[in-house]
């Protein structure tokens, strides 16, 4: 579809390897810039009264201060500013992907970016539990269980903890390719059946007010998959700092 | 048959996986549900939980989907 497709803007090639400026690359940093100048200007007037800008912004940081209190302690609370950039990175570039008009190109319905968020997560979740616990941080494979059920554990354990990036990853990327792909073949509906003439014109109607449905459904996704893979990062950070002691 | 139309029907096929998401979500936010009632005080302390239970069932049948679009898209 012609909306997921990558096109270079600006060529580039060193050696074998393309690393053109792409509409991606583009609309990336579109996404930052957005998140920005928004939290920036949301930021800077510290009125007593707050302006609109000023609560959202204020409401945001609350709302994952919270998030991290309450999943990974106050301790998490030191990793407050990475979560916070991952969660306003992944919201801002979901949302902006839903504008019309404008024919945003939505970077985390691509896996390689989404996985690479996911595979950054996922060796920080490592470092951290390494450079806390030192060697003692491989307990996180093995519960408090009697012996004859570690031997069936451990193995378990080490799956669902190497699956992490894939699954956090594949989650948010196969979300907003559902998304987007519902809303195109609704949008298809709309027109063949317009086109169509007679009384099939009258009923394209109906698809069009599922397209807004959808519309609305696709904000509240773009939320709360921002939500989630923000708050999953916390439970993850929870594990590498205290390890199965909660 | 050819090999088009044996990927579309594979990619339907692939596409039952959400059933069970389907299943499962409602599972999880009916009982949610059920249990916010019975004692509203205790239900705000496990809306993460809950996000989480919701999140992990969705990603079983996205994976279907995930299939689906690759045996579509290769």
């Amino acid at each position: 579809m012609e909306q997921f497709e990558v096109k270079p803007i600006v060529p580039l090639h060193a050696g074998n390897l393309d690393i053109s400026f792409t509409n991606a690359s583009l609309w990336m940093c579109i996404v930052v810039a957005a998140a920005a100048l928004l939290l920036t200007a949301g930021a800077s007037p510290r009125r007593l009264v707050p302006t609109r800008l000023q609560s959202i912004t204020e409401m945001s940081y609350i709302f994952v201060a919270d998030m991290i209190r309450s999943a990974a302690g106050n301790e998490g609370l030191k990793f407050f500013p990475f979560v916070f950039t991952l969660f306003m990175f992944v919201l801002f570039s979901n949302v902006i992907g839903l504008f019309p008009l404008i024919h945003p190109f939505t970077v985390t319905s691509h896996i390689i970016v989404t996985f690479a968020l996911a595979i950054f997560v996922f060796l920080m979740v490592i470092v951290v539990g390494l450079a806390r616990h030192g060697l003692h941080f491989f307990s996180i494979f093995a519960p408090k269980v009697p012996l004859p059920m570690l031997i069936l554990l451990v193995p378990i354990e080490i799956v669902s903890f190497l699956s992490r990036p894939i699954s956090l990853s594949v989650r948010l990327f196969a979300n907003m390719l559902a998304g987007h792909t519902m809303l195109y073949v609704f949008g298809t509906f709309v027109i063949g059946l317009a086109t169509a003439g007679g009384v099939l014109s009258i009923i394209s109607i109906a698809p069009l007010i599922a397209i807004v449905a959808v519309t609305a459904l696709e904000f509240l996704i773009a939320f709360l998959q921002a939500y989630v893979f923000a708050i999953l990062t916390c439970i993850y950070l929870n594990d590498a700092l205290n390890l199965h002691e909660h | 048959m050819d090999l088009a139309s044996a990927k579309m029907i594979g990619a339907g096929l692939a596409s039952i996986a959400l059933i069970g998401a389907g299943v499962g979500i409602g599972i999880i936010f009916g009982n949610y549900l059920a249990g916010a009632l019975r004692n509203p005080g205790a239900a705000q302390g496990q809306f993460t939980n809950l996000l989480v239970g919701f999140a992990l069932c969705e990603f079983t049948g996205l994976l279907g989907v995930v299939m689906a679009f690759i045996i579509l898209f290769t």
